[in-house]
């Protein structure tokens, strides 16, 4: 399989999350579109492992990191996000703006 | 014992450390503490000069202090050799003698402990600038005596007048310093050192050209005329005048004033390769010691005639300076020291007694307070010049030193000799005012009936001990003079040799002697039956106020200087100041804050546009890596 192919469907995957953490409201929704861009990351690190035949296969190890990482971040993140609903009543992140001026 | 003068102002600048902390809690208000200070230094330093006068070598110390850069360094070190040993003794003894007065003469004073703080840090001041191996040790003594002058004058700084004259003395003073420090960094720049010796090395090689050592010499001789009282910055002297009499004593013999003629002393070789400067010096003393010396003949102020005495008798010693007369210079001002101590202590005591300064309210003292009258006496008549009080040696060999540079055709000097000549004249011309208002001074506080109010009564003995001492002091001083090992041997330096033994001029003798006695004669024929109706100068209204004015200078600089600074100049700073200098200060925090309140609006708390930014710039810095850096 040409290298071509998993860099288009991870370009395109990563696109679609920096749309979702952009224009996202919902924080769930926002946490979920992080996981698309660390996810297209994977994608392209197994690739490349791939295309160079590495004997180390460190492409595979370092997306295997990049899992447990993205883990523990949506376990913070959920946690975040449950407890400003719990304070707010809302997960719409346009009206948490607790960091302003 | 040289290698441990430097406890010699050590001594009281610790004592006025430990006085102004802890001095109201010892016993005696603290006196004892800068008494002993003193006294210690005082026995150093006699050890120092018998040192000396048997002949011990010159003693030179002197460390790094303070590099700049990698020849150039600021030095911290001392000389000890005749010269400074002469001057050491006058101010210990003189110091020490003045504070032993104190203890009864302020006895009861509010500020009891900060005169006498303040009285050890004026002599460590002056130890300093004495021992001083570099200009720059000396400018910090000078600077000391600066600010203690102005402490001890405005001591009663309750009253305004006071509080004035204090500052008066210290920005006239100031004016002075300014060509002192200009001068300094003439020579520092010019010899590449700070060191007195290296100036003087470099002035007698020729490394410093002679346009500078003449600049250097007349910014130099800027600092001794505001410190010694020189005419045109001698206002501030007779003013200084509001401050407690002991102070008077101690500035107007041996500290401050003394000063002046030290530092043109202690770097003599510098002035005597430049005869510009020395005529300069020679013309401007003689203006001094005859203005000076009239204007001592109108005072009421017994203080104040005192005090312009000693401006005149300074103007002497730069006179005998001015003329070659090195040694006859010191040589004044060494028994200057004593009597003029002497007689500002005894005025202490009559003031004391009387209630009042002014010699109209005096008169008849001789019988009430015969210890006082009889030290004032010696005092006085040393002053005059009376042989063989110690006055009449100093005096005569300054005149026989004007009368070889004058007329002897002695070349020895670089002065000119029509300025010599003019020195010369004003000095016998002084010498006799000199003894005039001696004698008007004496008969209005001593002689006729007694004009005050009460009973004046001799003072104590805590009082009258000093005046004593320093009496026989006065008396004898002279003789240190004469003879082969006289103090013209003692303050000899290489550079500087001896001129041998005094030249005693007989005829000049005569005619100084007669003047002197002929001044007396007269003051006596004039005030002996006490103050006069009307002063006899008040019949030339003209020549009665211009004196009564002290020539207008008071005016002059009161309507030009002050008028053109507090006037114009000052508001004009004063609106730089806050508007300009505060106003860019003022400027940056407010344009920081206005700024701030602009720029708080991006901090919008909204992470999504955060996020958004962050992403336009990853995608910008991908855009300029690849597009402009990667080609």
């Amino acid at each position: 399989m040409p290298l071509l192919y998993p860099l288009v469907f991870a370009a395109f995957l990563f696109s679609a999350g920096v749309y979702g953490v952009l224009a996202r409201r919902n924080a769930v929704m926002v946490l979920m579109s992080i996981e698309l861009m660390l996810n297209a990351v994977n994608v392209n690190l197994v690739a490349f492992n791939a295309y160079l035949r590495d004997q180390l296969v460190s492409g595979q190890v370092f997306a295997l990191f990049v899992i447990a990482v993205a883990a523990a971040e949506v376990g913070i993140g959920l946690a975040i996000v449950l407890l400003i609903f719990r304070n707010r009543e809302t997960v719409n992140i346009d009206e948490v703006d607790l960091l302003r001026w | 014992m040289e290698k441990v003068a430097w406890l010699v102002p050590t001594l009281p600048l610790v004592a006025w450390a430990v006085l102004l902390l802890v001095g109201r809690r010892l016993p005696g208000g603290g006196a004892p503490v800068g008494i002993f200070a003193v006294a210690v230094g005082w026995v150093i330093s006699l050890a120092i000069l018998s040192g000396v006068i048997g002949g011990a070598d010159a003693y030179h110390v002197s460390f790094e202090w303070a590099p700049i850069g990698a020849e150039f360094d600021i030095p911290l070190g001392m000389t000890v050799d005749g010269l400074a040993a002469v001057l050491l003794v006058v101010v210990t003894t003189i110091s020490l003698f003045v504070q032993i007065y104190s203890v009864s003469y302020m006895r009861g004073d509010e500020r009891y402990t900060l005169f006498f703080a303040n009285l050890s840090l004026f002599t460590a001041g002056m130890l300093i600038v004495v021992l001083a191996d570099n200009l720059l040790l000396m400018l910090f003594g000078w600077e000391v005596m600066g600010v203690c002058s102005y402490f001890l004058i405005g001591h009663y700084w309750e009253d305004v007048a006071n509080a004035r004259a204090a500052v008066k003395a210290f920005l006239t003073t100031r004016v002075g310093d300014l060509g002192f420090m200009a001068g300094i960094f003439v020579f520092a720049w010019a010899a590449r050192s700070f060191e007195i010796e290296r100036i003087i090395e470099g002035v007698e090689s020729g490394a410093i050209s002679s346009t500078t050592v003449t600049l250097g010499a007349a910014l130099l001789f800027c600092g001794a005329i505001g410190k010694s009282g020189q005419f045109p910055l001698h206002t501030w002297l007779p003013d200084a005048m509001a401050g407690p009499t002991p102070v008077s004593a101690l500035i107007h013999a041996a500290t401050m004033v003394a000063a002046g003629v030290f530092l043109v002393a202690r770097i003599y070789p510098v002035f005597e390769a430049s005869g510009a400067v020395l005529n300069e010096i020679g013309v401007l003393a003689s203006i001094t010691m005859l203005i000076a010396a009239l204007l001592a003949l109108v005072q009421d102020d017994i203080k104040r005639v005192l005090a312009y005495s000693t401006v005149s008798q300074l103007a002497y010693m730069m006179a005998a300076l001015s003329v070659g007369g090195y040694s006859a210079g010191i040589f004044h001002l060494f028994t200057h020291a004593f009597f003029k101590a002497l007689l500002f202590l005894a005025a202490g005591a009559i003031i004391h007694a009387v209630h009042s300064n002014n010699m109209s309210e005096m008169g008849g003292l001789a019988r009430a307070m015969p210890i006082t009258f009889v030290t004032f006496l010696v005092g006085a008549l040393a002053l005059a010049g009376v042989a063989p009080l110690s006055g009449f040696w100093s005096k005569d060999e300054i005149l026989t030193d004007a009368w070889n540079a004058g007329f002897g055709g002695a070349g020895e000097a670089a002065t000119s000799q029509s300025v010599a000549q003019i020195v010369f004249v004003t000095g016998m011309l002084t010498a006799f005012l000199t003894a005039l208002y001696v004698a008007r001074m004496l008969w209005l506080t001593f002689g006729a009936a007694y004009r005050g109010q009460g009973h004046p009564r001799e003072a104590e003995a805590a009082m009258l001990f000093p005046l004593v001492v320093l009496a026989i002091g006065a008396a004898l001083a002279g003789f240190v003079g004469l003879g082969d090992n006289s103090i013209a041997t003692w303050i000899q330096t290489p550079a500087l040799p001896a001129h041998g033994p005094v030249t005693l001029n007989v005829g000049l003798i005569v005619v100084a002697t007669g003047l002197s006695l002929a001044g007396l004669a007269i003051g006596t024929a004039l005030y002996r039956r006490g103050l006069p109706e009307h002063e006899y100068l008040e019949r030339a209204p003209l020549v009665w106020k211009t004196l009564q004015r002290k020539y207008f200078l008071d005016d002059l600089y009161e309507q030009g200087l002050v008028r053109a600074v507090a006037g114009a100049l000052a508001p004009a700073t004063y609106w730089f100041d806050q508007r300009v200098v505060d106003g860019v200060v003022n400027g940056a925090g407010l344009g920081t804050r206005r700024l701030a309140r602009g720029l708080r609006y991006v901090q919008s708390g909204q992470a999504q546009w955060y996020a958004a930014a962050l992403f336009l710039g990853v995608v910008g810095l991908a855009v300029v890596v690849t597009q402009l850096i990667g080609r």
